[in-house]
């Protein structure tokens, strides 16, 4: 086979883009290696091609490169990863190469890290639920395998805190031991990948986690690629080895500003705040990496995090990511400041796929109804609340007085609890009830009689026995 | 699919899904394309002398420039035969369970090339003419029962008009021959099950007429508050989770439309899956039929190409158009439209277009609006003078919820109902999160006069009331959150209490719930008139000088609470309670009012 053609015809430079002339036989998305003059190997991508010029994106930037004395030879084939069970436990950088001193990888197969779109006919619902431990995200936004249900969450607040409690608790109920974590951070510091990375040495969780790290100070064009090396070793992992696949992917905003940052240097028209019209587009090919295959054992379940800027939750990255992902997990700077961990804002979160992973044989017959009675309360009491903070607290009724202790108690038992503690789902759902009680019965309207028959009377019985005796006593 | 004369061109330059062809002379605009050594299928999108700009329906990675670029001549067309309902479609009418076996894979592979409808597979044709009948377009040949629901009728095309010369009967593929009619200059038509209609191109009907007849969806907010008509367009904008999607799938189940496609045009991977799954189980309300022997979907998903999403709606509503001619009333849903305008706003941006609004191309009003008047109630083609309809509900995904963008915008213009999504109320769990005060039908006046001829003009009386009490409740919350409710009067808060019983025991409505997921219009009309009988009655107690806690204490409002429970088989029992809540109240009502003088 001939060796590829070498160009020292780089005509334009600018940001992190390069035009390349009287080029021949270059096929678009096609990978290019770059020789600047000092002997350094980069690598680059084509953007858009023509008869004679080529645009090439480099992903290390362009610091260096001149017009002269560079060379660039186009490789003939999109970028590929090559992937290998023995992927596991090791970290990578955002080039896909190793970066902990270990032996390179014998690649089992190189996969196109673009990926195919899934066939929807192909797809299998998810429907399994996952447990976490968090009661906030088990009672009332559960997870399923195959979901993917971003954490939106603010600068300073805990979510580096909770992604990695939820990667080191998750189980399913049928106790499936093939499990994998996928670990993707894009344009995050060292201390915070450094916490994910002694956080999982520590519970060793490592040796069934695969890294890729591109940090704050790596290029932030490598940014593009990470999250797709991360999701194709992913895809990999999950319907080539059967593997339960939970990807984390941390700090969506990061790759968002990098993608406005190529398209801004391509003179694109660009559509809400400067990203380019195609983010929303961009960011599905991502996310819809998620989900399971029939007739595959293995799943993917995404948990990308990103932050709001200014906790907007309409600025476009979290607005769009909304629109694509299976619901989302909100992080308030309110419950932080009460000194809540996990401060998961339950009223806007939400998870889409809830009521397929939920009830008889998945988790409990009454958790539908307990979690909507739960969302109705708790709302009822955050209104009484507010009521009660203009007109003072005599102004309300005994009813919206007992919802408003119901919503303090919510965020002090039910959602706080400890980095380390791990619920069961059936800790949650009596947590849930026992809350339940300092409410009339006849306000619940959202539970079927039979379940208030059966979880909620024997506890407001206990409570009056437990009453009676200490009366007595 | 080349012809012998096909023009063939070479890639000149590629930009995402833009390549742009030189060469190509003798092309049409909107003309379909196979791009490459791969034969990618693509439609030219702009012509500039023999440079044509060719939006391309799959990945273009791996293209080269130089690469050929063949025409086929023939504009984006979707073919139209038995086999359509419950099939399985990507954008371009291609079935996905077909590219699953070929491709033998769970992705989709680039360049594969599937028949849109099988043609293999016999069918049973029944003719419905005999040798030597005149026909002309729209004629009825014959049927084909393609599913237990769904009788589909073959049409004479159009352009074909004359003498049936032959006609047979029995089993047939969608490529043979079932008929021959042969014209007035004598030329013979060989007539298939199988025809073919370019996508953006609509379907002629004789004539257009107002939408009177009302589409029931078994959704009380929608059917009582802000009701669609057979033939009509409504458009549901929100932020997300706000439950578009939810309703979207509530009106494909429920809706009592004979012919059901819904495009997810950009959107989640998972929920056409959940349609695929679901709606084999689920049975239709008024036949007892699986649902999806009425239904057919579209699926483009948001990571699948992008200009096939344009595609995606015009294959949907042209599909549509066909078993309207065939006199069926069609509900059309797309999930979501504003995921059509950024593809539409992505291919504007790689043709350098001027953009209008937010980077969207100007004609962006234009199309939207050439799309939803597609949609109406129509007298076909076809000498019996049969009516079908097309219902168009669109859905729209505005960013951060602000509806002052140009999508939302653009489709509240021509669109007759709006049913506004409202954040807040998704928070506090009420589904439909359907904004009562914001939310409207323009189809209310018409339809209002359909119900009250069936319900003795009750029906308007009852939803007006109902209107009026939510809007009252609105000004008086104000008040209460300024001074509390100790300033209102009795009867102030008891349309509060009242108001509060319309929005959480009849315009709630829980989707998963096995019977309150679907209500029949009789259903709504009782709930709706128990409630304010309850109102009208309690509050005759209370200008008595009767107590308030005296009426909204009665244990028979946990009663009107379960009413959406009650199945469509023990309808009566809403009577029972009607009668009951009015002797209930008139025994307070003649004590004087107070509930502990009854006692």
């Amino acid at each position: 086979m001939m060796l590829p053609k070498e160009y020292r015809t780089i005509s334009n430079l600018s940001g992190p883009l390069m035009m390349v002339e009287k080029i021949e036989e270059v096929s678009y998305d096609e990978i290019a290696e770059i020789r600047l003059s000092n002997g350094e190997l980069r690598r680059g991508r084509v953007l858009e091609i023509s008869e004679t010029k080529a645009l090439v994106q480099v992903y290390e930037g362009s610091t260096g490169i001149d017009v002269n004395t560079t060379q660039i030879r186009f490789l003939g084939d999109v970028l590929k990863l090559p992937v290998s069970k023995d992927m596991l436990g090791r970290i990578f950088n955002g080039r896909g190469d190793p970066i902990d001193d270990g032996a390179p990888i014998i690649a089992e197969a190189y996969l196109d890290v673009n990926g195919d779109p899934i066939n929807p006919y192909s797809r299998d619902f998810p429907s399994e639920f996952i447990q976490t431990g968090i009661s906030t995200i088990d009672g009332m936004n559960p997870l399923v395998r195959g979901q993917k249900l971003p954490i939106f969450s603010g600068s300073g607040l805990p979510h580096n805190q909770i992604a990695a409690q939820i990667a080191r608790q998750a189980t399913v109920i049928s106790g499936h031991a093939n499990f994998a974590v996928v670990f993707a951070a894009m344009g995050i510091t060292f201390e915070e990948a450094s916490f994910f990375m002694e956080d999982f040495r520590k519970t060793g969780a490592l040796e069934r986690t695969v890294m890729f790290v591109n940090l704050a100070d790596d290029p932030a064009i490598e940014r593009i690629s990470t999250p797709r090396l991360a999701l194709t070793c992913a895809e990999y992992l999950a319907f080539e080895k059967d593997m339960h696949v939970l990807v984390i992917l941390t700090d969506l905003t990061n790759y968002c500003e990098a993608l406005r940052e190529i398209s801004a240097a391509r003179k694109e028209v660009p559509g809400r705040r400067g990203y380019p019209g195609y983010l929303y587009t961009d960011l599905a090919t991502m996310y819809e990496r998620a989900g399971r295959l029939r007739g595959k054992d293995g799943s993917i379940t995404q948990l990308p995090i990103l932050t709001m800027p200014e906790d907007d939750k309409t600025h476009p990255i979290p607005d769009l990511t909304g629109y694509i992902t299976e619901g989302q997990i909100i992080l308030s700077r309110g419950l932080h400041r009460k000194g809540i961990y996990p401060p998961v804002d339950v009223m806007p979160s939400l998870s889409r796929l809830k009521d397929k992973g939920i009830g008889k044989g998945k988790t409990r017959e009454d958790h539908a109804d307990l979690m909507n009675q739960l969302f109705a309360a708790y709302s009822r009491g955050k209104e009484a609340k507010e009521l009660a903070v203009i007109l003072g607290e005599s102004a309300l009724s005994d009813e919206d007085k007992a919802f408003a202790k119901f919503a303090d108690l919510f965020e002090n038992k039910y959602v706080r609890q400890g980095e380390y503690e791990n619920r069961t789902i059936e800790e949650t759902l009596l947590l849930g009830w026992e809350l339940l009680t300092i409410v009339p019965i006849k306000e619940l309207k959202r539970v079927r009689d039979e379940y208030i028959d059966k979880y909620l009377k024997p506890l407001i019985e206990a409570k009056k026995d437990e009453k009676l005796d200490t009366e007595e006593a | 699919m080349a012809t012998p004369n096909a023009i063939e061109g070479f890639i000149a330059k590629i930009s995402g899904p833009l390549v742009i062809a030189k060469g190509m002379a003798g092309t049409c605009m909107f003309d379909v394309v196979r791009v490459g050594n791969a034969g990618l299928v693509g439609e030219i999108i702009e012509l500039k002398d023999d440079t044509a700009s060719v939006q391309v329906y799959e990945e273009t990675s791996g293209l080269m420039p130089g690469e050929p670029v063949i025409s086929t001549g023939e504009p984006l067309s979707v073919e139209l035969a038995p086999g359509l309902i419950e099939e399985f479609f990507d954008g371009i009418q291609r079935p996905l369970e077909s590219i699953e076996k070929k491709a033998e894979s769970p992705y989709i592979l680039r360049g594969i090339s599937v028949p849109a409808v099988n043609r293999t597979k016999k069918w049973s044709f029944v003719p419905c003419v005999e040798t030597g009948a005149d026909v002309s377009v729209g004629d009825f040949l014959g049927s084909v029962q393609e599913t237990v629901l769904v009788d589909h009728k073959v049409m004479v095309p159009h352009g074909i008009e004359g003498k049936v010369t032959q006609i047979k009967q029995g089993d047939f593929t969608v490529e043979e021959t079932i008929a021959v009619v042969t014209d007035s200059k004598g030329k013979d038509h060989n007539i298939t099950l199988l025809q073919r209609w370019p996508v953006r191109k609509p379907r002629p009907v004789v004539k257009r007429l107002p939408p009177v007849i009302p589409l029931t969806t078994g959704q009380r907010v929608i059917d009582t508050f802000f009701p669609i008509a057979r033939g009509g367009t409504a458009c549901v904008p929100g932020p997300f989770g706000s439950g578009k999607t939810v309703i979207q799938h509530q009106l494909a189940k429920w809706a009592d439309a004979e012919i059901v496609v819904y495009i997810g045009c950009g959107e989640r991977g998972n929920e056409m899956t959940d349609v695929l799954l679901e709606f084999p189980e689920l049975e239709d309300p008024r036949s007892g039929q699986p649902l999806m022997k009425r239904t057919l979907l579209i699926a483009n998903t948001s990571n699948m190409p992008v200009a096939a999403r344009e595609a995606s709606i015009y294959t949907g509503i042209t599909i549509a158009e066909y078993f309207r001619d065939m006199g069926y009333s069609v509900a059309l849903m797309a999930d979501s439209t504003s995921r059509w305008a950024e593809a539409l706003r992505e291919m504007s941006g790689r043709l350098e277009e001027m953009p209008g609004e937010e980077g969207y191309p100007a004609y962006l009003g234009t199309r939207l609006a050439s799309f939803y008047e597609r949609a109406g109630r129509a007298i076909c083609f076809g000498s019996d003078g049969r009516e079908g309809a097309i219902s168009v509900i669109g859905a729209v995904s505005p960013p951060g919820g602000d509806l002052s963008e140009p999508v939302t915008q653009n489709t509240l213009r021509v669109t007759k109902v709006f049913w506004g999504l409202d954040a807040q109320l998704a928070y506090q769990r009420h589904f439909p999160a359907i904004n009562w005060l914001s939310s409207y039908s323009l189809y209310t006046q018409t339809l209002g006069e359909h119900w009250d001829a069936i319900y003795d003009g009750e029906w308007s009386v009852y939803r007006t009331e109902a209107m009026s009490l939510l809007e009252d409740e609105d000004k008086l919350k104000e008040i209460v959150r300024l001074v509390g409710v100790e300033a209102l009067s009795k009867e102030e808060r008891m349309v509060l209490e009242t108001s509060k019983s319309i929005r959480e025991d009849f315009l709630h409505q829980n989707s998963f719930h096995e019977i309150d997921t679907y209500a029949s219009m009789d259903k709504q009309f009782k709930m709706l008139r128990n409630i304010l009988t309850f109102h009208r009655l309690g509050m005759q107690v209370l200008t008595r000088g009767g107590l308030l806690r005296s009426v909204i204490d009665l244990p028979i409002r946990d009663e009107i609470a379960r009413m959406r429970y009650t199945e469509e088989s023990e309808l009566a029992s809403l009577d029972v309670l009607e009668t009951t809540i009015k002797t209930e109240l008139g025994k307070i009502s003649a004590a004087g009012g107070d509930l502990d003088d009854v006692a």
